[in-house]
């Protein structure tokens, strides 16, 4: 029977307050779970933060490591530093032509079933885990020749592509067909078409996937330890050696037992985690801007 | 005592024919004086705004129990907006705001501590496409009530709903099959079927038939005369063929427009609909059921 | 009178330029694929004086013993199982709960920022999440945590002993169902928001709560599309290498306490890196990426297929839908 008081009292026999408090318990459920999520994170930095910003002066990026620090000598991980700079710049130069072409071929010229196996190939590679990579470069390249920069660089530039090639992608295929087929049609060829005019348009997508690859892969340390984690505390940028990175040297920081070697990892993942998560921002800034871009050309 | 339409005067065609429909229906309908009818809405000043902008203006009417009410009137008068209102569905919408009053059964339910769940319960709604649940026939019909307590009898109470929806024969052999694997005309009395099965007081209906053959809409425009003694039905239609048909009460609404290319709804006559088709009172609601706008 | 000569039309369909960038581009694409065989085809090469010394029986084998040369992976098939799936089990839920948080609950000011404070938390790298985890993680567990589980539920062989040092597989748990919290979360976000308005108007229309509609009409939607972010997150956990060697304390043990310690095979290789020398260890290590990379693309392969099915099925469904 339907009822037509829709007071409290009315309606207990239809088992309302009994579903009412499930719904917000179900509420309270959710509410709790997303500020646990928000608190770990807010723990976690705040962690890095407190703890870092103590040791945290010029030296660590002036300095070299100092081995067997038992007095007070400047320490720092200016090697570190220095072969981050390198091996990601070079992963960088690897991944970024290749994933550019690559989406270029599968958006301009594949043919379906090319197109569907490549992409496949982009996924496989994109679920390989980082360790993997590590000891299939190893493989490749260290093993007989010795470990190197390029090796790092390497299995970097291998986490990167399919990063860079599916963002590509996704601002080509935006791209309206109308602007290439207004360029076809003015006897322009092809290849000028998606250099010239189709590439462009993409730049600011190509910019801003390529800075949040970077970010990905500037924090990665499995894929270095097989291929360039031998190193002595000397600083120099010569990618045929091995180099020491940030996150390895974190690695192996927060693996001693010494203290001063704790604060030394603490402050350098302040500088890595600042970096991360400004580039992180930076290219969100830049995606609504472009995607703004996008909408009021419409 | 049966209402009879006079036979109008010939001026254009669409009267004419109006009229006839008009008067074949009145046979079937027996409306009693005013005064008798109970009341089930009283709707008083209501404004629905969306983004602080006024899709619907002071509608004053009352609804009355165990009619089909009609609402008419040309697209982007707030027709659906308005019977939004009467079962608190437009709070789904973030920039919604309202002001006035809707009384059900002398309640008003647009007060605070009234819970919509509450009047959803008792105000339920046929939406403009059919919406079935990716689950099977039976249990489109099935869930509501099972959530809603009324799971007694479940087997019986699924039938009754899919009967008086004029659905049962042609699903009974298949209760177990997607809803999504019937034809429209089927899924949307389907939907109808959902909404009776957990005996609302009042269904509401926006634009039920808008996508479906002529077959189908007949067949849905039946139910709503059949069922009619145990619930209240108002629909929105643009057709006013529809209206003539299966209404009782006709509330004809039309977009007002204001500065800066500002236009909302407002009713304008709600009457019979004998008298909405053959005598209107505003010249607006005549322009309109001559088919001379809208 | 001047003839005007007629452009030449005919003749070559590509010019050098269309047929260079489509050599160079498509080049590109063949290796980009080519990379994936080679992966494989190292890996197995590598590790093949050990599959062919010590065949499937290592998979099973819980022993790893340089000294002796006999190694198996065993135990850290059993590491990886627990710690991926415990996590998994902790994450899904909160994750979904999440989900739901930013799609249907949270004030429509509040949800845009929380969306990016949970994808923040996917940002933060492996290592310093590790190095929380030993430094301020682990000692937590230690002293409040594990003995508090230890001695309300003791009874259970799950919570034994509580660890010495912070590091156990039960600070591998939180660790990794921190790291894949947020993957599960964003998936579940996504497709929450794909569920069609008029279906949970349909539903709440019959006078439900909301959470009877999201159980109801929610859910079963996106039941589909969340097994695939559960794979997706699973793949994550298995292959996390780095977090877990630092916080899971690196032993060849397979105990049903949670407070022990263990390994991974994702975190043995890593911790092996400085001191594999002999053959026999690095082809046995490379046997252990073989099962993990076979893991992986086992998984990867999975989700994809179930988000196929999922987008056709969704496909079908509202087309028929419409008369």
């Amino acid at each position: 029977m339907s009822t037509h008081n829709l007071t409290k009292a009315a309606l207990r026999a239809e088992g309302l307050p009994r579903r009412r408090a499930m719904n917000r318990l179900m509420e309270l459920v959710a509410w709790l779970a997303a500020a646990l999520a928000i608190g770990i994170l807010v723990v976690m930095v705040w962690s890095v933060a407190r703890r870092g910003a103590g040791a945290l002066n010029l030296d660590l990026i002036t300095k070299t490591p100092v081995q067997f620090n038992f007095g007070n000598a400047p320490s720092g991980l200016s090697n570190a530093f220095a072969g981050t700079l390198v091996i990601v710049g070079l992963a960088t130069a690897m991944a970024l032509p290749v994933g550019i072409l690559v989406a270029i071929y599968l958006n301009e010229f594949a043919r379906p079933w090319i197109r569907s196996s490549v992409s496949l190939a982009l996924d496989v590679l994109n679920g390989v885990p980082a360790i993997v990579i590590g000891i299939f470069v190893f493989g490749l390249f260290v093993v007989g020749h010795g470990q190197s920069g390029y090796a790092g660089a390497f299995a970097l530039a291998c986490l990167m592509l399919p990063l860079v090639a599916r963002s590509t992608l996704e601002v080509l295929a935006l791209v309206p067909a109308s602007l290439r087929e207004a360029s076809l049609a003015l006897g322009v060829p092809r290849w000028r078409t998606t250099l010239s005019i189709v590439l462009p348009q993409t730049l600011g997508g190509i910019v801003t996937g390529t800075v949040l690859a970077v970010a990905r892969v500037a924090g990665e340390t499995a894929p270095l330890l097989f291929t360039t984690s031998i190193v002595g505390t000397q600083l120099h940028w010569d990618p045929h050696h091995a180099l020491q990175t940030v996150p390895v040297a974190i690695f192996e920081l927060s693996e001693s037992a010494n203290p001063a070697d704790h604060a030394q990892a603490w402050a350098a993942a302040l500088v890595l985690l600042l970096f991360i998560l400004c580039t992180n921002l930076t290219a969100r800034w830049l995606a609504t801007r472009s995607r703004r871009k996008i909408t009021t050309a419409r | 005592m049966a209402g009879h339409a006079q036979p109008a005067e010939d001026h254009d065609g669409p009267v004419s024919t109006i009229d006839r429909v008009v008067a074949l229906q009145a046979q079937k309908r027996t409306l009693p004086p005013r005064e008798r009818l109970e009341r089930i809405f009283q709707v008083e000043g209501l404004d629905a705004l969306y983004g602080g902008k006024p899709a619907v203006k002071d509608v004053t009417m009352d609804v009355y129990k165990n009619l089909v009410t009609a609402i008419i009137g040309p697209s982007g008068c707030g027709k659906s907006t308005f019977i939004r209102c009467l079962n608190r569905m437009n709070d789904l919408i973030p920039a919604f705001s309202q002001t006035g009053t809707i009384r059900y059964h002398g309640q008003d339910i647009t007060a605070r501590d009234v819970d919509p769940v509450a009047v959803r319960r008792n105000i339920g709604m046929v939406f403009q496409r059919p919406n079935p649940f990716p689950k099977s026939i039976y249990d489109n019909v099935a869930w509501g009530l099972r959530v809603l307590g009324l799971k007694d009898r479940l087997d019986e109470r699924v039938e009754r709903a899919l009967t008086q929806a004029a659905l049962w024969d042609e699903v009974k052999d298949r209760l177990k099959a997607s809803a999504l694997s019937l034809s429209g005309g089927q899924q949307q009395r389907l939907c109808i079927a959902r909404a009776i099965a957990v005996e609302p007081d009042v269904v509401l209906m926006d634009e039920p038939a808008s996508a479906l053959d002529p077959i189908a809409t007949s067949a849905i425009e039946q139910l709503m005369h059949d069922l009619k003694s145990e619930y209240t039905f108002v629909i929105v239609t643009h057709n006013m063929q529809q209206a003539a048909r299966v209404a009782d009460m006709t509330a004809f609404f039309s977009i007002s427009r204001g500065d800066e290319g500002a236009r909302w709804g407002e009713l304008v006559e709600y009457e019979s609909t004998e008298k909405i088709f053959t005598d209107p009172s505003d010249k607006r609601t005549e322009d309109y059921v001559t088919g001379r706008f809208g | 009178m001047t003839e005007i000569e007629a452009p030449r039309l005919s003749g070559r369909r590509f010019r050098p330029g269309d047929l260079s960038l489509q050599t160079v581009a498509g080049a590109a694409a063949l290796a980009a694929s080519a990379l994936v065989v080679l992966i494989a085809y190292t890996i197995v090469r590598d590790s093949k004086p050990a599959w062919s010394a010590y065949g499937l029986g290592f998979v099973t084998r819980a022993v790893w013993d340089p000294v002796k040369h006999v190694y198996g992976a065993g135990s850290f098939l059993f590491g990886t199982v627990v710690t991926s799936l415990a996590a998994l089990a902790i994450a899904t839920p909160l994750a979904i709960a999440i989900a739901l948080f930013l799609t249907e609950l949270a004030p429509r000011w509040l949800r845009g920022p929380v969306t990016a404070l949970v994808e923040t938390l996917a940002a933060i790298p492996s290592v310093v999440i590790g190095l929380w985890g030993i430094l301020v993680l682990g000692p937590v567990l230690r002293d409040h945590v594990e003995p508090a589980l230890h001695s309300a539920l003791g009874f259970m062989p799950l919570f034994g002993p509580p660890s010495t040092t912070g590091s156990s597989m039960f600070t591998a748990i939180v660790v990794l169902t921190i790291m894949i919290l947020p993957i599960v979360s964003s998936i579940s976000r996504e497709l929450f928001l794909g569920v069609p308005r008029d279906l949970k108007e349909g539903a709440l229309a019959l006078g439900t709560t909301r959470w009877e509609m999201v159980r109801g009409v929610v859910f079963p939607y996106a039941r589909g599309g969340i097994a695939a972010a559960m794979i997706l997150g699973l793949g994550r956990a298995v292959g996390e290498a780095i977090a877990v060697t630092q916080v899971i304390g690196s032993t060849v043990s397979v105990s049903a306490n949670l407070f022990s310690t263990g390994d991974t095979l994702a975190s043995k290789i890593a911790a092996s890196y400085q001191g594999a020398e002999d053959k026999a260890q690095v082809s046995s290590l490379v046997y252990l990426g073989l099962i993990l990379l076979v893991f992986s693309l086992v998984m990867n392969v999975s989700a994809q297929l179930i988000v196929r099915r999922v987008v056709r099925r969704q496909g079908t469904s509202t087309r028929a839908g419409v008369a």
